[in-house]
């Protein structure tokens, strides 16, 4: 993560939104915006962490670089979000991705959840690019002028997210005797988390058309993930849903571990830059 | 769990003992990369990857990551047949001394107009 600079060359053709370009507009969001906007960068911020340890570890190099790749996209969503959510408190990304404590994020439990095989990654890959699809194309029509334009952006980026787990599970389900256990293995693992994403929270109720009401998206998610696991002869797994509470700051074991590594160099150096 | 990394696999999959479970390479795809400028597909490099699907979306990995492109071809290598480097001389000499190959050796002939 970079200091913005107003600097008006471009690198990239077109004029997409970029986190330099938030931290320098005039709009601030009020706290709860702000407080949402953490919600959506969080979420990217501690998935694309573990989907980087997959970097010289995937089965093939391919595969390797289609994860990075992955995880790339979800560090830019998050350092726009988080951008913006800082302009609440006069914070930067970076005060708030490596200077923050564990009850101060609020990702869901999904995202900390292990790696384990490829298969329960792309287990929980094809879960949150699925809810995060419905959710950012709704959110192109949010209200608040910021938060509709990064999710234009992302929308985009998870749509192809959405597509690569899809293709993976159907390849796994479908593929050997092996690969399929591991599927339904890996799905079973990651469905009780499911639940917490579509969890109705009191902040929603104070950024009147900022923000999607999560229970909204459980309609139109349960419908994707039906398609796709009928498409890959796959039961939706029977498991009780987990405690949440992450949206409120309560995480797993998990996140501790995360957040121990993403923060190390940044808190043993602060104000470094590179 | 190996590496130090406190944030990957949680060990709950140990890797199972005896040697270790050979895996059919996937297959070798060329890709060729149409830029918003060009008319024609040009060869940007090559890729694995067990099937056509799984070769588009790894070339748009792999080979459209700085905005080189917008429409991606992928052909099993298997497929393209080349020329024999060894016959160079067989395929490749024959055009050269033949200046009368090209337009510019001739000259325009007298009341041609817009030649």
């Amino acid at each position: 993560m970079s200091e913005a600079n107003a600097s008006a060359t471009r690198i990239t053709p077109g004029n997409a939104l970029r986190p330099e370009d938030i931290a320098l507009r005039d709009a601030r969001p009020s706290d709860a915006v702000g407080q949402y906007a953490l919600w959506l960068g969080d979420d990217a911020l501690i998935l694309a962490q573990r989907l980087g340890w997959w970097i010289s570890r995937a089965p093939e190099l391919e595969e390797d670089v289609a994860l990075a790749n992955i995880a790339l996209d979800q560090i830019g969503h998050a350092r726009s979000f988080l951008t913006y959510a800082g302009r609440a408190w006069d914070r930067t990304e970076d005060d708030l991705a490596y200077f923050r404590r564990e009850p101060e994020f609020r990702s869901v439990h999904l995202v900390e959840q292990p790696n384990g095989d490829f298969a329960r990654t792309i287990a929980r890959q094809l879960v949150v690019s699925l809810y995060q699809w419905e959710l950012y194309s709704r959110l192109v029509d949010s209200t608040d002028a910021t938060i509709a334009a990064i999710a234009a952006k992302a929308v985009k980026e998870v749509d192809y997210h959405r597509d690569h787990s899809i293709q993976w599970v159907l390849r796994l389900a479908l593929g050997t005797d092996e690969s399929r256990r591991r599927m339904i293995a890996g799905l079973t693992l990651t469905w009780p988390y499911v639940d917490e994403l579509f969890a109705d929270h009191p902040l929603i109720d104070g950024i009147d058309g900022a923000g999607v009401r999560p229970s909204t998206l459980r309609a139109p998610f349960d419908a994707a993930i039906r398609s796709v696991l009928d498409e890959a002869d796959l039961e939706r797994p029977a498991v009780p849903g987990a405690v949440g509470g992450g949206r409120s700051g309560r995480h797993s074991e998990h996140l501790g571990y995360i957040l121990a590594e993403m923060q190390v160099l940044a808190r043993e150096h602060p104000g470094a830059s590179w | 769990m190996t590496g130090g990394s406190t944030t990957g696999d949680d060990g709950a999959t140990a890797p199972s003992a005896g040697p270790q479970e050979t895996r059919a390479a996937w297959p070798l795809w060329e890709v060729f990369v149409r830029s918003s400028r060009g008319l024609s597909h040009v060869h940007a490099g090559s890729l694995h990857a067990p099937d056509a699907e799984m070769a588009v979306r790894n070339a748009r990995d792999l080979y459209t990551r700085r905005n080189e492109g917008v429409s991606l071809w992928v052909v099993p290598a298997s497929s393209i047949i080349t020329s024999d480097p060894d016959a160079k001389d067989r395929f490749f000499e024959s055009p050269q001394g033949k200046d009368y190959r090209h337009a510019t050796y001739y000259t325009k002939s007298e009341g041609v107009k817009h030649l």
